[in-house]
C-alpha cells in the first residue's frame, strides 16, 4: 500500500442529508408554533393574567370543581367500561370466526370517523327523548358516560387488536401443555401480555374522553353542577365573556392531557421491554 | 387457547351485542329516521342556501387545510425519520398536542392570539384581516386539529421502507428533488394517502373548535357540523337529522377508503 | 483508481476507522476483507460519499472527491439488500440512472436491454422486484449501477443475503463480468474464500486499521501477523510458532527439532484428512493430510508421531 504522505484535513460535515433538509424543518417548526405553541401558550398566559389569585378562585369556583370532577370520573368510568369491553371485542375479531366479521372490523372506527355533533345526534335518536324504544338517557349524567364510551369505543380494540395477533401461540399452547386450564392461559400468559396496549389504549380514551365536547353538549342538557362537563363549562365562559376564567379551566384541563400523554409514552416505553431484552441478548 | 364452543359463542354475543347496542343500531336508527319521511323531504332539507353554502365553505375550509397540513406532515416526518437534531424529542411530543387537547380549549387558544381582543388581533384588524368570526379563523382552527395525521401516519412508514433505496438513487445520480419525487414519496403514498384520509375526516366533522372560532353566521361561517347543531337548537329535529346523515354518509365514505388504503399501506416489505 | 488517505470516522466513541490509507489500482478488483465492525463497510461508504469522514481524503481518478455528493462522484454502489425500487419494473430501476441524467428515450432502451443482456435478466424487464429471487435481485442491482457508466464500481457485501449456494454462482459470474467490463472494483465481504477467490488484491482490516494489503496467494503465505493469518485461513500453534495445518510434515520416526505428539483423532472428508493430536506439553494441534498422504502413514488412534513445520515460513504467536 503506497500513500502519498498527506496530513489528515478536518472535512467540513455536512448538514443531516435529509431531503427536507434544515430549510424544512425551520418552516415547519415555525408551523408548529404558529398554529399549536403560541396559541396553547396564550390559554396559559391568559389564564394567569389577573394573577395566581384570580387564576385559584377561577378554578375553585362551585360549577368549575363540580365540571372537572365529573369530567375526570366518567373519563375514567369510560376507560375501564372500554378496556373491558374493548379487550373482548379485539379477542373476538381476533380469534373468533363468523360472517360478517371483516365488515364488523371496520366499522369499528366509525367512531373516529363520525364528526362528534353527529354521533350526540346518533345516540339521541336511540337512547334521547322520544326513544323508539322506551330508554331515555337524556339530561342524565348516563347520557355522558354513553356518549364517551361511543367516541372512544375504537382506542383499546385497535390498541389490542395488533398485539393480539402478533402473540406467540404457542405460549398458550405450552401452558395447555403443562396442565393450565382456560381462564389460567388467559389471566397468566394472554392478559400479561395485553397489559400495556390495554393501558395505552385506555389511557388515550380517557385523554379523548377529558375533553369531550361535541358528543356531550346535546345529549347532556349541560345541567350546571351536575352533567355539565369540563369543556362545556368553559365553553360556557367564553359565551359569557369571561376569557380569564376560561383560560384558565382550560389551563388545568390541558395539565391533565398532558399528564396523561406522558403516560401513554410510559406505557408504551414499559410495553417494548421484553423486545428490547431480547435484542441486547441477541447481539 | 382453544375455548369451548358455549364459552366462544358467549364471548361473540356479548362482544357483538355491546357494539350493537353503541354503535351500529344507534347508527341505523338515525339513517331510519332521516329517510322515514322520504328521500325527497330529505333532498329539500339539505338543499335549502343555509345548508348549500355550509356544505360549500365544509368543502373549502377542507380544501386549504390538508393540502396545507399535508405538506407540513411529508417534511416533519421526514425531518423525524431521517435527521438527526437537537430538540427531536420533544418536538415529536409537541406534535401530538393537538390530539391531546379538548376542541375547545383549541378554539379558545386561537381567539386569545387572533380574537380583536388576541395577541396579534388588533394589528391583523388594522390591516384588515379578521380571523376569529370569520373563515380563516375556522381554517386555522383545522389545521390545528387535523396537524398530526400525516406525520403520524407518515413517520412510520419512512423508518420502515429505510434510507437504502434514497441512497442507491443518490449514487446513481439523482438530485435531492429527484430522489424524493422518484423515490421517497412514491415509497410513503399509501401512508400519505392514509393520513390525508384521516385528515379530510377530521377536517369536516371537527365541531368543538370550529364552534368557537366561527360566530355561526348562517350563510358565511357555518360549517355543516354547525348547522347539524343549529337545526338542532331549532327544534328542525328532522333537518338536524339531514345534515348528520349527510355526514354520516361522508364518514362511511372514509372508512371505505381506510379499509381499501390500509392493506396496501402495510405492504412495504 | 480509487485512493483514501489518512480517513478517520468515529460514531460517537466508538473509532470505525483510525488513520487508514487505502489504494485500488486501475481495472482491478480489491476485495476489503475482514470481521464484522472492522470498519470496511464504513470505509467503502466513505469512498462512495454515503458518509462524510472526520479527517482524511478520497482521490477519485485523481480527483479530489472528498466533500463531492455521492451524484457527482461517477461511482457505482450495490448495497447488501439490493436497495431495490421497488415500485418500479426491473426496467426502470435500471433505467433510473440514465433518466435522471436525461438520457434520450432510444438511447436508455438501449443500454437497459444490452445490460439486462450482460446480467441475463433479458426476459425480466417487465417484472417488479418482489417477483425476482435474490439472485435476480441483485444481478438487477448491478445492471443498475453499471448503467451509468461509473468509473468506480463499490460493493457492500453483495452476495451476503444470498444463500450458498447462489453466492458461489453469482461469484464467479461476477469474476467474469469484471473480466468483461474492466471496472475499478471494490468489494467488502467478510468471507475470505469469496476475498480470494474473485479479488487480484485484498486489503484485510480490523478494528479500524488496515492490517495487510497484497495478492491473495502472498497473503495467505506472508501473513503480516497472526490476526491475519487466522483470518485467511486455518492455523495450527506448534511451540511458539504458527503454522497451517497442512504445511506440518508427519513422521513415525523421531526427527531432530521436531515435537513429539499422540493421534486422538482421525477424520476422513473425503480428499482431505484431518488428523487431531496432542503435544507432550498437552496442547491440541490439528495437521491436514491429502488421502494419499494418510494411507502412506498408516496412521492409527493413540500412535506416537512427530511433528515438524514443513519448510513453509510460519510466525511467531
Amino acid at each position: 500500500m503506497s500513500t502519498t504522505a498527506l496530513t489528515p484535513r478536518p472535512v467540513r460535515r455536512r448538514a443531516a442529508r435529509s431531503p427536507s433538509g434544515a430549510l424544512g424543518l425551520g418552516v415547519a417548526t415555525l408551523w408548529l408554533s404558529i398554529i399549536v405553541l403560541l396559541p396553547l401558550a396564550a390559554v396559559v398566559a391568559k389564564g394567569l393574567d389577573g394573577g395566581t389569585g384570580t387564576f385559584w378562585t377561577a378554578i375553585t369556583t362551585k360549577q368549575s370543581l363540580a365540571a372537572l370532577r365529573f369530567t375526570v370520573l366518567v373519563s375514567l368510568l369510560t376507560a375501564v367500561v372500554n378496556s373491558f369491553f374493548g379487550t373482548m371485542i379485539a379477542w373476538v375479531l381476533v380469534r373468533d370466526r363468523f360472517r360478517g366479521k371483516r365488515i364488523i372490523n371496520a366499522l369499528i372506527d366509525l367512531p373516529f370517523a363520525l364528526p362528534t355533533i353527529v354521533a350526540g345526534i346518533v345516540l339521541l335518536s336511540l337512547y334521547g327523548k322520544g326513544s323508539p324504544v322506551g330508554i331515555s338517557v337524556s339530561y342524565t349524567q348516563s347520557a355522558v358516560l354513553l356518549a364517551f364510551l361511543f367516541v372512544t369505543l375504537p382506542f383499546v380494540i385497535r390498541a389490542v387488536q395488533p398485539v393480539l395477533i402478533e402473540l406467540d401461540r404457542e405460549m398458550e399452547q405450552a401452558a395447555i401443555s403443562l396442565g393450565a386450564s382456560n381462564l389460567t392461559v388467559f389471566r397468566r400468559i394472554v392478559l400479561p401480555n395485553l397489559v400495556p396496549a390495554i393501558l395505552s389504549g385506555a389511557a388515550l380514551a380517557f385523554a379523548r374522553a377529558i375533553g369531550e365536547f361535541g358528543s356531550v353538549v346535546l345529549i347532556s342538557g349541560n345541567i350546571p353542577l351536575h352533567t355539565q362537563v369540563s369543556s362545556v363549562y368553559i365553553f360556557n365562559l367564553i359565551e359569557s365573556d369571561a376569557p380569564i376564567s376560561a383560560a384558565a379551566v382550560a389551563t388545568v384541563l390541558m395539565l391533565v392531557s398532558l399528564v396523561v400523554l406522558l403516560a401513554i409514552r410510559g406505557f408504551g416505553r414499559w410495553g417494548a421491554r421484553y423486545e428490547r431484552v431480547l435484542e441486547r441478548d441477541g447481539r | 387457547m382453544t375455548v369451548r364452543r358455549p364459552w366462544r359463542l358467549g364471548l361473540r354475543f356479548v362482544a357483538l351485542g355491546y357494539l350493537a347496542l353503541l354503535l351500529l343500531i344507534p347508527v341505523g336508527v338515525v339513517f331510519y329516521r332521516t329517510f322515514e319521511h322520504g328521500f325527497g323531504a330529505v333532498w329539500d332539507s339539505v338543499s335549502t342556501p343555509a345548508a348549500v353554502s355550509a356544505f360549500w365553505l365544509t368543502i373549502e375550509v377542507t380544501a386549504i387545510a390538508v393540502p396545507l397540513n399535508t405538506i407540513f406532515g411529508i417534511v416533519m416526518a421526514l425531518a423525524l425519520a431521517r435527521g438527526r437534531f437537537p430538540g427531536k424529542g420533544l418536538l415529536n411530543a409537541a406534535i401530538d398536542l393537538p390530539f391531546a387537547i379538548s376542541p375547545i380549549v383549541i378554539g379558545l387558544s386561537l381567539v386569545l392570539v387572533y380574537g380583536t381582543t388576541g395577541w396579534f388581533g388588533q394589528d391583523l384588524a388594522n390591516a384588515g384581516i379578521h380571523v376569529i368570526f370569520s373563515v380563516p379563523g375556522i381554517v386555522l382552527a383545522t389545521i390545528f386539529v387535523s396537524l398530526p395525521f400525516v406525520v403520524r401516519e407518515v413517520t412510520p412508514v419512512l423508518r420502515e421502507v429505510g434510507n437504502e433505496q434514497e441512497q442507491a438513487a443518490a449514487t446513481l445520480g439523482a438530485n435531492g428533488w429527484q430522489t424524493f419525487w422518484r423515490i421517497t414519496l412514491p415509497a410513503i403514498r399509501w401512508g400519505v394517502a392514509y393520513g390525508v384520509v384521516l385528515s379530510v375526516a377530521r377536517a369536516i366533522g371537527e365541531f368543538g373548535a370550529v364552534s368557537v372560532v366561527s360566530g355561526r353566521i348562517a350563510g358565511e361561517t357555518q360549517t355543516l357540523t354547525l348547522l347539524v347543531d343549529n337545526r338542532y337548537g331549532n327544534f328542525d329535529i328532522a333537518g338536524a337529522y339531514s345534515a348528520a346523515t349527510l355526514l354520516a354518509l361522508i364518514a362511511l365514505v372514509t372508512l371505505l377508503a381506510m379499509t381499501v388504503i390500509r392493506p396496501r399501506r402495510e405492504e412495504n416489505e | 483508481m480509487i485512493a483514501a488517505t489518512n480517513i478517520t470516522k468515529r460514531f460517537g466513541d466508538f473509532v470505525a476507522l483510525d488513520d487508514v490509507s487505502l489504494e485500488v489500482p486501475d481495472g482491478s478488483l480489491t476485495a476489503l476483507l475482514g470481521p464484522s465492525g472492522s470498519g470496511k463497510s464504513t470505509l467503502l461508504r466513505i469512498i462512495g460519499g454515503l458518509e462524510a469522514p472526520d479527517a482524511g481524503q478520497v482521490l477519485i481518478n485523481d480527483r479530489d472527491a472528498t466533500t463531492t455528493s455521492p451524484q457527482r462522484r461517477g461511482i457505482g454502489f450495490v448495497f447488501q439488500h439490493y436497495a431495490a425500487f421497488k415500485h418500479m419494473t426491473v426496467r426502470d430501476n435500471v433505467a433510473f440512472g440514465l433518466k435522471v441524467r436525461k438520457q434520450p428515450k432510444a438511447r436508455i432502451k438501449e443500454r437497459v436491454d444490452e445490460l439486462l443482456g450482460i446480467v441475463g435478466l433479458a426476459g425480466y424487464a417487465e417484472r417488479y422486484p418482489s417477483q425476482l429471487s435474490g439472485g435476480q435481485r441483485q444481478r438487477m442491482a448491478l445492471a443498475r449501477a453499471l448503467a451509468v457508466e461509473p468509473e468506480v464500481l463499490l460493493l457492500d457485501e453483495p452476495f451476503g443475503a444470498l444463500d450458498a449456494r447462489v453466492r458461489t454462482e453469482l461469484r464467479e459470474w461476477l469474476r467474469r463480468l469484471h473480466e468483461e467490463v474492466h471496472v475499478t472494483t471494490l468489494l467488502v465481504t467478510h468471507d475470505q474464500e469469496e476475498a480470494m477467490s474473485i479479488a487480484d488484491h485484498i486489503a484485510v482490516m480490523d478494528h479500524g486499521r488496515i492490517e495487510q494489503v497484497g495478492a491473495p496467494r502472498d497473503l495467505y503465505d506472508q501473513p503480516a501477523n497472526p490476526f491475519v493469518m487466522s483470518f485467511l485461513g486455518p492455523v495450527s500453534k506448534l511451540g511458539s510458532k504458527l503454522v497451517r495445518p497442512h504445511d506440518i510434515s508427519l513422521s513415525q520416526i523421531a526427527v531432530e527439532g521436531a515435537a513429539q505428539a499422540m493421534v486422538s483423532r482421525i477424520v476422513h472428508l473425503g480428499f482431505e484428512v484431518r488428523v487431531d493430536l496432542m503435544l507432550a506439553e498437552g496442547e491440541a494441534v490439528e495437521v491436514q493430510l491429502t488421502r494419499h498422504e494418510a494411507d502412506e502413514l498408516e496412521l492409527h488412534v493413540d500412535d506416537i508421531v512427530w511433528l515438524r513445520s514443513a519448510g513453509a515460513p510460519a510466525l511467531s504467536a
